[in-house]
């Protein structure tokens, strides 16, 4: 019983790495709190945009996927719905990305690893709920 | 086949700010990497807010002048531009490729070709444009005069630097604006170079180069209350962000936003075993043209399934004779991803289909080229077998992937095509001229191409539909996104109305 109560807190939608972490605490002692949005289309698309907290207004089309590392993860609803089995992990790698997320004088770029979410937790996952959480 | 010369260029380069390079405000720089070996070709300026002000200053000064010059001044220098870019054809398509990694058969006969096309149609359309002018009743005249919109802020992306740069430049120019261009910080190497060789032509002021990152430099230009317009090309965040932005100035915007573009072949396709058939495989082909890095990549292939295992078959062969190698040679077919980020995220995506059970008919890996080139960023052009539920048929990879799935009829065609967020590009392919038109009609796209694919010649409107964006550039159209409408009522009856 315990172990099921430990391994359903563990559940998320959304993790990071140590390497993310790392680069998140360098942002935060420059920007304070920050966010992410991910993003779809074009150039950088398809990746995680990461912006001081509230630069990036969110809205009722945007869905709240979980917090990485404090850091509140948003996607819009139309992209997740064919993201919505999917589990993400917030990594990250070398490289230099165009668009406005903030790691990018870093030299480094956000990055999102995913696998398929598993049947248990699928049944166990709560609904991603809709607009601002944060 | 020959191989061009690697181009030299100069250690450092500044931004472009009133007619001259100068360096960032600042002092700070940083290095240009070619993704064709990693190597670093140049430096460029870490701009702020600060570079980002003076060329806010130089613009609006230029456009107190600027904004009064005639169509035959304007229509002159587009022209003259045009010729110095043709007259350095070669040498400019070398250092695209250099920039970017794509190969040079490419930067010769689709980017710098197109770039000169574009400033001489936008030089053209405007000598042969008219006001409009009504008579509303015997007394009443209604006189419409287009006027620039003012000083306008552009942001280009990374996939083809100086051709989407010229898409937005010469439509402004031509308009009478005051350009700030923020070029990717990918690949901001071709356009200095650009400007180097076409900036006496332009008044000083008129067209200004701020280079740097995004959140430093893009950021405050299109977040500036003294900007008039902003015109992005990139991805969906940034475009909704930018739309923030411009939402608290009250800009109107233009955006061109990526999408997940559809090639659908019809069972009339393989009809015969003729010169047709042989251009519909290569259509299919298409989506490895610049490494997958166009916002338009036909990345869906649907194919009728009485058609797809002749048809696919011939398109595996085609695509793993792709040539892959040093960008520099004429006889190179398809060169590097032009970043590593995006290198990774390529083969994140691989995984992703493969995972999600999508079978791989070709290539599925990075491609390890030896030598010179071990350390840029090459992916074998990959064909993945699944279904539009896929997130591999769902989300932009923008690399040389496609995913190919099967239909039954034309309702499930059309129904698979427009299952998608985006609607920037489509291909339809048939021998049946009912489908030919009824198809492209019903396709939720801004651009369809039937019986072709990648075509993007000036004075065809090219533009999306749903989240790929809005507004109509490569045409005429555009020049409406950078003006305002000038309406005078003129009165000609002395008599009062009588009112008060």
């Amino acid at each position: 019983m315990w172990r099921l109560f430990y391994n359903l807190k563990l559940m998320n939608r959304v993790d990071f790495t140590p390497a993310a972490k790392e680069l998140m605490d360098e942002l935060r002692t420059f920007h304070g709190p920050i966010m992410f949005h991910q993003s779809g289309g074009c150039c950088d698309g398809s990746s995680p945009m990461c912006f001081a907290l509230d630069d990036f207004k969110v809205g009722e089309v945007d869905v709240f996927l979980g917090e990485v590392d404090g850091a509140p993860f948003y996607m819009s609803s139309s992209q997740y719905d064919y993201w919505k089995h999917t589990h993400l992990t917030l990594d990250v790698t070398p490289g230099r990305g165009s668009s406005f997320s903030i790691e990018i004088p870093t030299g480094k770029r956000f990055l999102i690893k995913s696998r398929l979410l598993t049947n248990q937790e699928i049944e166990n996952l709560p609904e991603a709920p809709r607009g601002k959480q944060h | 086949m020959s191989t061009h010369n690697r181009p030299e260029l100069k250690p450092e380069y500044g931004n472009f700010i009133g007619g001259k390079f100068v360096p960032a405000i600042d002092g700070h720089t940083f290095d240009v990497h070619t993704p064709i070996d990693n190597s670093v070709i140049t430096k460029v300026p870490r701009s702020n807010s600060k570079d980002v002000e003076a060329a806010l200053d130089a613009a609006h000064n230029a456009f107190e002048s600027w904004k009064n010059s005639s169509v035959t001044e304007r229509s002159n220098m587009l022209l003259k531009i045009a010729d110095v870019v043709e007259a350095n054809h070669h040498y400019l398509a070398a250092v695209e490729t250099l920039d970017n990694g794509k190969s040079i058969r490419e930067t010769i006969n689709a980017d710098i070709a197109l770039v000169i096309d574009h400033f001489r149609y936008f030089a053209g359309v405007i000598r042969a444009e008219e006001g409009t002018i009504s008579e509303l009743d015997a007394t009443t005249v209604s006189v419409n005069i287009k006027e620039p919109i003012g000083v306008v802020a552009q942001i280009i992306p990374w996939n083809f630097p100086l051709l989407m740069a010229a898409w937005k430049i010469a439509p402004a120019l031509a308009a009478g604006n005051c350009v700030i261009v923020k070029p990717a910080e990918q690949t901001p190497a071709g356009i200095c170079v650009f400007m180097e060789l076409v900036g006496h032509l332009i008044p000083d002021g008129v067209l200004n180069i701020v280079h740097g990152f995004g959140p430093e430099a893009g950021k405050p230009l299109a977040q500036s209350s003294r900007v008039h317009k902003v015109a992005f090309t990139g991805e969906t965040t940034t475009g909704r962000l930018i739309m923030q932005y411009a939402s608290e100035n009250l800009n109107p915007v233009t955006m061109e936003l990526g999408g997940k573009s559809p090639n659908i072949f019809f069972p009339s396709v393989m009809d015969a075993d003729d010169a047709f058939l042989n251009k519909a495989v290569e259509g299919a082909v298409m989506f490895a043209l610049n490494q997958g890095e166009v916002c338009t990549c036909p990345s869906r292939i649907l194919v009728h399934e009485d058609i797809y295992e002749d048809f696919m078959k011939k398109v595996v062969e085609r695509t793993n004779a792709i040539k892959m190698g040093n960008p520099f040679d004429e006889g190179t077919m398809m060169g590097a991803q032009a970043s590593e980020d995006q290198y990774n995220k390529i083969l994140n995506y691989i995984e992703i289909g493969k995972e999600e059970g999508a079978e791989v008919l070709c290539g599925g890996a990075s491609a390890d080229l030896s030598g010179d080139l071990e350390n840029g960023y090459y992916i074998q052009p990959t064909i993945l077998k699944g279904h539009n539920k896929m997130r591999v048929f769902q989300e932009e990879i923008f690399g040389p992937v496609t995913s190919v799935t099967t239909f039954k009829t034309v309702e499930e065609a059309i129904e698979i095509a427009n299952d998608t967020l985006y609607g920037l590009g489509a291909g339809v392919w048939t021998r049946d001229a009912h489908e030919a038109y009824q198809v492209p009609r019903a396709v939720e796209a801004g651009r369809v191409w039937v019986n072709c694919y990648h075509a993007y010649p000036a004075h065809a409107p090219f533009g999306g539909y749903k989240q790929s964006g809005f507004g109509r550039e490569t045409h005429l159209m555009m020049l409406n996104h950078y003006r305002q409408n000038k309406n005078m009522l003129v009165s000609y009856d002395k008599n009062a109305l009588g009112f008060f």
